[in-house]
């Protein structure tokens, strides 16, 4: 069936994980649900079975496998009939760490990956406050730098792990002024003096802990800072793929648990004197609730393709996320109806999955979120909405300026002066503008700019006039990659410090 | 701005438009190649080149007449555009399975259910059968002209009084000497005015399997007629009533073996509900493509329409429907091609894509407003042409029959012949 993307091996792994799963977690699911703590020595042995870290570097521990046992690792932890015991082992190896395995120090990646994967050390992710979730840049968080140490004040919202876990991946400003440009992310340890935690009473994901944080005062070490200061949003950014993905998975291999247990029951099921599996009104339902799990699934499976080779695909993550949450709701509302009364019981897992199911629009960017991003890349920024523009065709042409008056020798002083300031890329950067080239060449001590039409390890293609509203600072960076006004071919991580260049 | 010039317009500046959408790296242009070859993509481009000269400029004139005209056979024959998935000894092309997705999804872009259907129902559902089950001889007489566009095909399963249901068909060939003698009626049958044989399903004599068999009738046999269907849309194709009154046929016109018909019929659902979700899928990403051209130059309180918000998320919506549905599709596609007999998988993406290009069609008219009902905006069509859809090759609910068998009476399909 799914042979495209698991091989034998993968289903083996399959195979002893869930082996595992139906022998340590799901017998005390119930228990965990209403104590509403997942005990910690459930990370430990999941550690030692060698199921954590699955795709992290062998250095620290990890197995240094493929995407689809991650895949594998997500579908299967969403299967246990508990979205809280889902997230609280999804949360740290695909939603918080990999920040720290991106973008971290070595030392970073020393003092926690290992912890992580050998499954002694929890981490969360500490994105949302009070005024301010997937409006990222509007944090109030304040990391201010005091000698070899960051003063931080603030308080973050509906995080998961945040009670009994050892380490927040917090999103802090670290220059209150600066919008985007000033969000960082500082690994915060939850015992650090100053940081404390109040559970949060919900509607569902009972096993896991969610917890408002506050942070008075803490003096985080300088060392703390994940990658560079004022880089932050953009590694959230490009986090969300992964983020998203595994919430859609989460989405659709719930769904396919509960039509599962809903099919099971109503084969047992009597009215009328026949399994209830028999009444065409249900099995039509049923027929439609598999058509969409399977699509969707088969859709999510090839975003992982995408994310596995490597590519860029936010837009489609997101649409998945978008989809399969929504279908989870759904699938969760039309089994519950299955059970009849039954469904409304706690004795039945449907009534869990029910609740659970409900926050999969919301956590990780609402639906109307993932919505205004599919639309803005899909709609807005469509080639085929920029037709309507222009007559020509727009692919080719759009960044290739009509204007005959470029001269980029008179700029050359004050791009160079700029470029002398940031830190050298450490690579070599070309602007193309279709009839001329800025060539910036970063690995010497400084930034060197000409003019040359030299290949680079990354070339941005962008208008003249569109270059010149970056330098003036009408128009941001990222905004312009994701609106489609830069286009970027070759090294990524060049184009992520376009940012410090730039200001 | 009419229909024509919008979709001229959109023709003339085309660049793919599934391999282009909001793409702003190297990476993402790439898309779809986990499909499609450099080949594939040539091969588009000369479909669409073609239908925007021979077919795109008639297209309206078609539809006003009620059916096409045998040219546009010829010249797709002689593209070879009926032969794709034919043996070259027969003239087909026998070119991979992605070629004639390429062919339905290129189809799609016409705008006209009618013409998709007519030009579908020859190569995909009459040429099917003869390449499967017919003999030699019959693919020399009915093969052969029928990849080149010279004798036209229709299949004839439905009758006025079963249709999904194809164990309780009533039209008999009784055998007497060396003919058959067929009496009764089919309907709904696309191409079934036009076309020069019927692939007909019927009752022999025999009692195995009920006896259902598929037997090929001239259309110039004494005793055939005719008469054409007047529908809500669809409306180029000719969809016919056909009777048979004692219709003397060779009996070396029958098709494999007395009483397998059902077993065949089977068998070529799968390839025709794949056909019908990919056209559904098409007919949706052209349907948004020329909504979103619409939004952009429409205005309202000041701005184009695509500034508002709720438009905006409705477009996301049906985007993301749409971009999963395309995938599911293509994952099955691949399957296919690579031989696994898809009974439930084929159900439940015809199911879905049908019922999606209802969705689609019917909010993406809303966003034209007032024009949207005009027929000289493309969406009055697509939105009458797409009902058909979630009926044709089966009903929706058919196919929730069929998926809820396999699921939980655990019934397994397997190719028989």
């Amino acid at each position: 069936m799914n042979s495209y993307y698991f091989t034998e091996e993968h289903e083996m792994f399959r195979e002893s994980l869930r082996t595992f799963l139906h022998k340590e977690v799901l017998p005390n699911i119930d228990q965990w649900e209403k104590e509403q703590k997942i005990p910690r020595n459930i990370w430990k042995k999941m550690g030692d079975m060698g199921f954590l870290g699955l795709s992290y570097p062998e250095k620290y521990g990890g197995m240094n496998l493929d995407f689809f046992y991650d895949v594998i690792f997500c579908e299967e932890v969403s299967k246990m009939y508990s979205g809280g015991f889902a997230i609280s082992q999804i949360v740290v190896q695909y939603m918080s760490s990999p920040y720290i395995l991106k973008h971290g120090s070595e030392r970073l990646k020393e003092k926690y990956l290992p912890g992580i994967i050998s499954g002694e050390k929890i981490s969360c992710i500490g994105i949302t406050e009070p005024g301010a979730g997937s409006d990222a840049q509007n944090i109030q968080t304040t990391a201010i730098k005091q000698g070899d140490y960051y003063i931080v004040n603030g308080s973050k919202t509906f995080i998961t792990n945040a009670v009994y876990g050892d380490f927040i991946i917090t999103v802090v400003k670290t220059d209150p002024n600066a919008g985007a440009a000033g969000v960082s992310l500082l690994v915060i340890d939850r015992n650090a003096e100053g940081v404390s935690a109040t559970k949060l009473n919900k509607l569902g994901w009972h096993a896991s802990d969610t917890a408002e944080l506050a942070f008075d005062e803490v003096k985080v070490p300088a060392e703390n800072l994940i990658g560079e200061e004022g880089q932050g949003f953009y590694y959230l950014m490009g986090g969300l793929q992964l983020e998203r993905l595994t919430g859609a998975v989460m989405g659709y291999a719930a769904c396919e648990e509960a039509l599962a247990y809903s099919l099971k029951y109503m084969s047992e099921r009597k009215a009328f004197g026949r399994p209830i599996n028999k009444f065409q009104v249900l099995r039509h339902r049923i027929a439609q609730l598999a058509a969409e799990i399977e699509a969707t699934k088969q859709f999510v499976l090839y975003c992982c393709r995408l994310n596995n080779d490597g590519k860029y695909a936010v837009k489609e993550c997101s649409m998945s996320k978008l989809l399969s949450s929504e279908l989870s709701d759904k699938v969760m509302y039309q089994c519950l109806q299955f059970f009849g009364g039954y469904g409304y019981m706690e004795e039945f897992k449907i009534a869990r999955m029910f609740r659970d199911s409900r926050i999969g629009t919301i956590g990780g960017g609402t639906s109307e979120i993932m919505i205004d991003d599919v639309a803005y890349q899909s709609a807005a920024k469509d080639p085929i909405y920029k037709k309507t523009t222009s007559n020509s065709n727009p692919q080719k042409e759009k960044n290739i300026p009509t204007n005959d008056e470029i001269n980029l020798n008179h700029i050359l002083d004050k791009i160079q002066a700029g470029a002398e300031k940031a830190k050298p890329l450490g690579k070599t950067l070309k602007f193309d503008f279709g009839k001329e080239q800025l060539f910036i060449d970063g690995t010497g001590e400084k930034n060197k700019v000409s003019i040359n039409n030299d290949d680079a390890n990354c070339t941005i293609q962008i208008s003249y006039e569109d270059f010149n509203n970056l330098l003036k600072g009408k128009l941001n960076p990222m905004n312009a990659v994701m609106s489609g006004k830069i286009k970027i071919k070759g090294d990524m991580s060049v184009a992520m410090k376009l940012q410090s260049l730039l200001s | 701005m009419n229909s024509e010039q919008l979709s001229v317009n959109n023709l003339a500046n085309n660049y793919l438009w599934t391999e282009n959408r909001g793409l702003w790296t190297e990476n993402n242009s790439t898309m779809n190649s986990y499909y499609f070859t450099e080949e594939h993509k040539i091969f588009r481009s000369s479909v669409r080149d073609f239908l925007k000269k021979e077919v795109t400029p008639y297209i309206a004139e078609w539809e006003k007449n009620g059916e096409i005209p045998r040219s546009i056979f010829l010249k797709m024959g002689e593209m070879g555009y009926l032969g794709l998935m034919q043996e070259e000894k027969y003239g087909g092309l026998d070119v991979d399975f992605w070629y004639t997705i390429i062919l339905n999804e290129e189809i799609a872009r016409v705008n006209s259910g009618g013409f998709a259907a007519s030009i579908g129902a020859h190569p995909y559902l009459a040429l099917t059968h003869i390449k499967a089950q017919a003999n030699e001889q019959q693919k020399e007489k009915y093969l052969i002209p029928g990849i080149q566009g010279k004798c036209i095909g229709c299949l004839a399963i439905t009758e006025p009084s079963a249709g999904s249901d194809v164990q309780s068909i009533r039209t008999t060939a009784k055998k007497e000497g060396d003919y058959y003698i067929i009496n009764g009626s089919k309907t709904f049958i696309t191409n079934g005015v036009n076309s020069d044989f019927i692939v007909a399903a019927v009752k022999t004599n025999t009692t195995k399997n009920n006896g259902l068999s598929m037997i090929i009738i001239d259309r110039t046999t004494s005793g055939v007629a005719a008469t054409k269907l007047n529908k809500l849309g669809w409306k180029a194709s000719d969809t016919g009533e056909i009777s048979f009154d004692d219709v003397k046929v060779p009996k070396e016109n029958l098709l494999g073996e007395e009483g397998m018909g059902f077993f065949y019929i089977m068998q070529h659902f799968v390839l025709e509900r794949l056909t019908m979700a990919i056209g559904g899928t098409a007919v949706s990403k052209y349907a948004l493509e020329v909504t979103l051209q619409y939004m952009a130059e429409r205005k309202a309180f000041g701005r184009p329409i695509n500034k508002f918000q709720v438009l905006r998320h409705r477009i996301a919506q049906m985007a993301s429907e749409i971009e999963m549905n395309q995938q599911f599709i293509y994952h099955l596609c691949q399957r296919f091609q690579n031989g696994d007999y898809l009974v439930k998988e084929a159900s439940m993406a015809k199911l879905l894509s049908t019922q999606l290009s209802d969705k689609v069609t019917t909010q993406c008219l809303q966003m034209f407003g007032g024009y949207g009902f005009m027929e000289d905006y493309p969406l009055a069509r697509m939105f009458r042409d797409s009902r058909l859809g979630t009926i044709g090759g089966g009903t929706s609910e058919i196919m929730c029959e069929i998926i809820s068998k396999i699921i939980i009476d655990n019934n397994t399909y397997s190719k028989t012949i």
